[in-house]
C-alpha cells in the first residue's frame, strides 16, 4: 500500500478509561487489505476466547476498504463482534455514509473495548474522541430522536455518520441493530446489543481528507469506467429502478417466498405488495449511500389520519425493500402495503434487524395458532396472521419483555424454541433468522455454511434459480460453488464493495483499482485471499463454539414446495458433510 | 459560464459531484472540494446542495485582508494561494457557506466554475449555464 495512506491507521478506544490511541497496523491491511479481513484478524486479536459476548473486553470492530472515498459503490463498513445472538462471528455490513466518514476522518478501522459507567456517545474527528454524555438520550422509544440531537450537537454536516441504537439495543435484545444515516443499518446478529451493554448510545465520525493515488490518469480513466458501469450497466438496474422489492413478485411466482411462517411459500394476495405496487403507490422518494450514485434506498411515505381531529395527518417516511416485505409482510400474512409499512416503522423506532423480527414473529404467531403458548405468555396479546396492531404490540413487548417466554423471544428463535419446543418450525439457521429465500437446497446450504449465516455469505438462492431449476447437481457441487462464491465476497467485503456492485466489481477490476492504492495483486493472489479470510472466519467460529453437528435444521423446509423440488435432507446432509471436512 | 443548481429536488445525496470535484487534482477523497450536500434536517426530507454563486461583487474576496481573492469580470473569484494567509474570513463571509475548505493546506477552496461535477451528476442535479442577457440565473 502506499506509504501515507491513512488506511493502516488504527483507532483504539477504551470506553472504560475514556481514553483512546492510534496504531499502525500495515502488517493486516497489506495482507488482508481491509473490511472484512482485517477485521476478522482484529477480532481474533481483541477478543479474548469463550467471553460473554456483553463483556466488557468483547471488542466492537469497524473497519473500512482502500477503496472507500476513492472508487464508486465502495461504501460500505465491515462490523466485527462476538454475537449475542448465536455465540459465535458476529459480522454485518453497512453503508450510508458510515465507510466514507471513518476513511475521510483518517482511519482504515476503529475498534472499541470497555464499558462505560453512564451512556456515552463518541465524537471522532480531527483526530480526536470526545466522549460525550448521553444520558438524556438513554430510554428514548424512537431512535430517530437520539439521532437528531447528535446531528444537532456535533460538527461535519454533509459529511459525517451518526451510528446510533435504539431501545432494543438499550436493552440488549440479542437480535438489535445499530442505525446509521437513519436508514441504513448494521442489521444482523446483534451489534446493537453489544453498544447497549457498553452502555454506547451512537457515534458521530466525520473528516474530509485527501487519498494519494499512484497514477493520477490512471485513476480518472478508471474512475470513469466504473462510474460509467454504475450509472449504466443493465446489472446496477434493478437496484437503481424498483429496487430488490422487484424480486417479491417473482419469488412469490416460483414458490420461494416464504408466507406465514413458511407454511406457504406462495400467496395469491401478493398484489399490493410487490415492489412495482408500492413504488407506484407509495414510493416517495429514493437516496443513496455516499460515494454511489445507485440510490437503490427507497422512501416510501405512510400518511395516517389520527382519530381525534379529521383534517389532521401523521405523515411518516418508511424505507423499504425486499427483506421487509417478506420478513415484516408475507412471512406475518401481512400483504396490505400501510400495515406492511406500520410494522416496518415501529421496528425501525426500536432499532431491531428487520428480518430476525419479523421470523420471530411468524414463530410466535404460529406457537400460538397451536395453542403451544397462551395469552398470558405474550402479556395478555392473542395474535392471529395479519393482526398489523397487535404485531406492532408485540414488537414493543419483544423489546421491553415482561413474561418468561417474551424474554426468550428476545434472544431469537433458536434459544425460544430451544426452551418452549416448535424447533420444527423455528426458521433459524446457525441461529440466525432466515432471510426470505425459499429457493431450493443451494440457498439452504448456503444459509448453514456461510460464516455468518446470512444469505449474502454465498447467494446460494442464485445457483437454486439459475442452475438448479433446470440442471441436476450434486451436494458436493452445490457447496464447492458456494464457497468459491463465498471466498470472490471476502476480497468484496475486505474492499468495502457493496454486493450489489458484484457484477461490475470482477477480480480483475479489483485488481486493477487497489494496485492505484499501492496493492499488487492478481486475481489468483486475491482469490487465496479470500480463502484464507474465510478459513480465519471459521477459526473464530469453531473458538467460539461452533459445530456443524450441532445445526438445527427446521423440519418445515422439507415440507413447503419449492422451485427446485430437489430440498432433501439427503441433499443437505451430504452437503454439509462435504463441506465439514473441507473447512474443519 | 456559472454553475448553478437546476432542480435540488433530485438529489439523492450520493455525493458523486464532491468527489468529481476534489478529484480534479488528481487525487481522491473530498479535501479540495468545493460544493457541498447534505441533508436538510434529515435525509427524508432531501438534500441541500450548495455552490457557489459567483457573485459580481463577492463578500468573500471584499473582507479578504491579503488580496488573495481576486474577484473575476462576470462574477466569481481567484483564488492566489501564495497571498492567502487561511484567516478564514473568506468563509465568514460567504452566508451560503460555499467558501469550502481545505484543513491539510488550511486555505480555502475555491469553485472556478469548471463544471467538471456536472458530467458526474446522474440525476440531472446540476447544470452549467452561459451568460445571457436577460437571462436571470437562481
Amino acid at each position: 500500500m502506499i506509504e501515507n495512506d491513512t488506511l493502516s491507521k488504527v483507532l483504539y478506544i477504551d470506553l472504560t478509561k475514556k481514553r483512546y490511541f492510534v496504531k499502525d497496523r500495515k502488517d493486516l491491511f497489506e495482507k488482508y487489505l481491509g473490511g472484512t479481513g482485517v477485521a476478522t484478524q482484529l477480532l481474533l486479536e481483541e477478543c479474548p476466547e469463550g467471553i460473554d459476548a456483553f463483556d466488557a473486553d468483547s471488542p466492537i470492530i469497524f473497519a473500512v476498504g482502500p477503496l472507500s472515498g476513492v472508487f464508486p459503490l465502495a461504501s460500505k463498513t465491515c462490523a466485527m463482534f462476538k454475537s449475542p445472538h448465536t455465540g459465535d462471528l458476529g459480522e454485518s455490513h453497512a453503508g450510508g455514509r458510515s465507510a466514507i466518514a471513518i476513511r475521510m476522518a483518517g482511519y482504515g478501522a476503529i475498534v472499541i473495548k470497555g464499558k462505560s459507567e453512564l451512556p456515552i456517545y463518541l465524537s471522532i474527528s480531527k483526530g480526536k474522541v470526545l466522549f460525550k454524555n448521553a444520558t438524556t438520550l438513554w430510554g428514548m422509544k424512537d431512535g430517530s430522536v437520539a439521532a437528531r440531537v447528535m446531528r444537532q450537537n456535533e460538527d461535519g454536516e454533509g459529511l459525517r455518520a451518526i451510528f446510533r441504537i435504539g431501545q432494543a439495543g438499550e436493552n440488549m435484545v440479542t437480535f438489535a441493530n445499530v442505525t446509521t444515516e437513519t436508514y441504513r443499518h448494521f442489521g444482523r446478529l446483534g451489534l446493537g446489543a453489544i453498544f447497549g451493554s457498553k452502555m454506547l448510545k451512537g457515534i458521530v465520525v466525520s473528516g474530509k481528507q485527501m487519498i494519494e493515488v499512484t497514477n493520477k490518469k490512471e485513476y480518472r480513466a478508471l474512475y470513469d469506467q466504473i462510474y460509467n458501469a454504475a450509472t449504466e450497466s443493465p446489472v446496477m438496474q434493478k437496484y437503481h429502478d424498483v429496487g430488490t422489492a422487484i424480486n417479491i413478485k417473482s419469488l412469490n411466482s416460483v414458490n420461494a417466498l416464504p408466507v406465514k411462517n413458511l407454511q406457504r411459500s406462495s400467496t395469491e394476495d401478493i398484489k399490493s405488495v410487490t415492489g412495482e405496487e408500492i413504488a407506484k403507490h407509495h414510493l416517495a422518494r429514493r437516496v443513496a449511500c455516499a460515494h454511489c450514485p445507485v440510490a437503490c434506498i427507497h422512501l416510501a411515505y405512510l400518511r395516517e389520519p389520527y382519530d381525534d381531529d379529521p383534517y389532521f395527518y401523521k405523515t411518516t417516511p418508511v424505507c423499504y425493500d425486499f427483506e421487509l416485505i417478506y420478513s415484516l409482510g408475507t412471512m406475518v400474512g401481512i400483504t396490505e402495503p400501510k400495515a406492511l409499512l406500520k410494522l416496518i416503522d415501529i421496528v425501525e423506532r426500536v432499532g431491531v434487524d428487520a428480518i430476525s423480527m419479523g421470523v420471530v414473529l411468524s414463530w410466535i404467531t404460529e406457537m400460538f395458532e397451536k395453542n403451544r403458548i397462551k395469552e398470558d405468555d405474550l402479556n395478555g396479546l392473542s395474535i392471529q396472521w395479519g393482526d398489523v396492531d397487535t404485531y406492532i404490540e408485540l414488537v414493543k413487548n419483544i423489546t421491553k419483555p415482561s413474561t418468561e417466554f417474551l424474554k426468550a423471544c428476545s434472544k431469537g428463535v433458536s434459544f425460544a424454541s430451544s426452551v418452549y419446543g416448535g424447533k420444527e418450525f423455528a426458521m433459524q439457521f446457525g441461529k440466525n433468522e432466515m432471510p426470505g429465500y425459499h429457493t431450493g437446497p443451494a440457498g439452504y446450504l448456503g444459509f448453514l455454511l456461510g460464516a455468518r449465516h446470512s444469505h449474502l455469505d454465498n447467494g446460494g438462492y442464485s445457483v437454486d434459480q439459475k442452475e438448479l431449476v433446470k440442471v441436476d447437481l450434486s451436494p458436493e457441487q452445490v457447496v464447492d460453488k458456494l464457497l468459491d462464491e463465498e471466498a470472490i465476497r471476502q476480497i468484496l467485503s475486505s474492499i468495502a464493495v457493496c454486493f450489489f456492485a458484484r457484477g461490475i466489481y470482477d477480480l480483475k477490476l479489483v485488481s486493477e483499482a487497489i494496485k492505484l492504492l499501492g496493492f499488487s495483486l492478481d486475481e489468483k493472489k486475491l482469490m487465496d485471499i479470500g480463502k484464507q479470510i474465510h478459513l480465519n472466519k471459521y477459526k473464530f467460529k469453531m473458538r467460539e463454539g461452533f459445530s456443524f453437528d450441532k445445526l438445527d435444521i427446521p423440519e418445515r423446509i422439507y415440507e413447503t414446495k419449492d422451485p427446485t423440488g430437489k430440498i432433501t435432507k439427503e441433499f443437505i446432509h451430504n452437503g454439509l458433510n462435504y463441506a465439514k471436512n473441507l473447512i474443519n | 459560464m456559472k454553475l448553478a443548481v437546476k432542480d435540488a429536488m433530485r438529489c439523492v445525496g450520493c455525493q458523486s459531484c464532491m468527489f468529481a470535484c476534489s478529484r480534479r487534482s488528481g487525487n481522491a477523497g473530498l479535501s479540495n472540494t468545493c460544493i457541498g450536500v447534505k441533508s436538510s434536517g434529515g435525509i427524508s426530507k432531501g438534500y441541500t446542495v450548495i455552490v457557489c454563486r459567483s457573485c459580481e461583487n463577492p463578500p468573500c474576496a471584499s473582507v479578504c485582508p491579503t488580496g488573495a481573492l481576486v474577484p473575476k469580470k462576470g462574477g466569481g473569484v481567484r483564488l492566489i494561494s501564495s497571498k492567502c494567509i487561511g484567516c478564514g474570513l473568506c468563509q465568514d463571509a460567504c452566508i451560503i457557506d460555499a467558501v469550502f475548505w481545505n484543513d491539510e493546506q488550511d486555505k480555502p477552496v475555491i469553485c472556478v466554475q469548471c463544471g467538471y461535477c456536472v458530467d458526474y451528476c446522474p440525476y440531472d442535479v446540476l447544470e452549467l449555464i452561459k451568460d445571457e442577457k436577460g437571462v436571470s440565473h437562481d
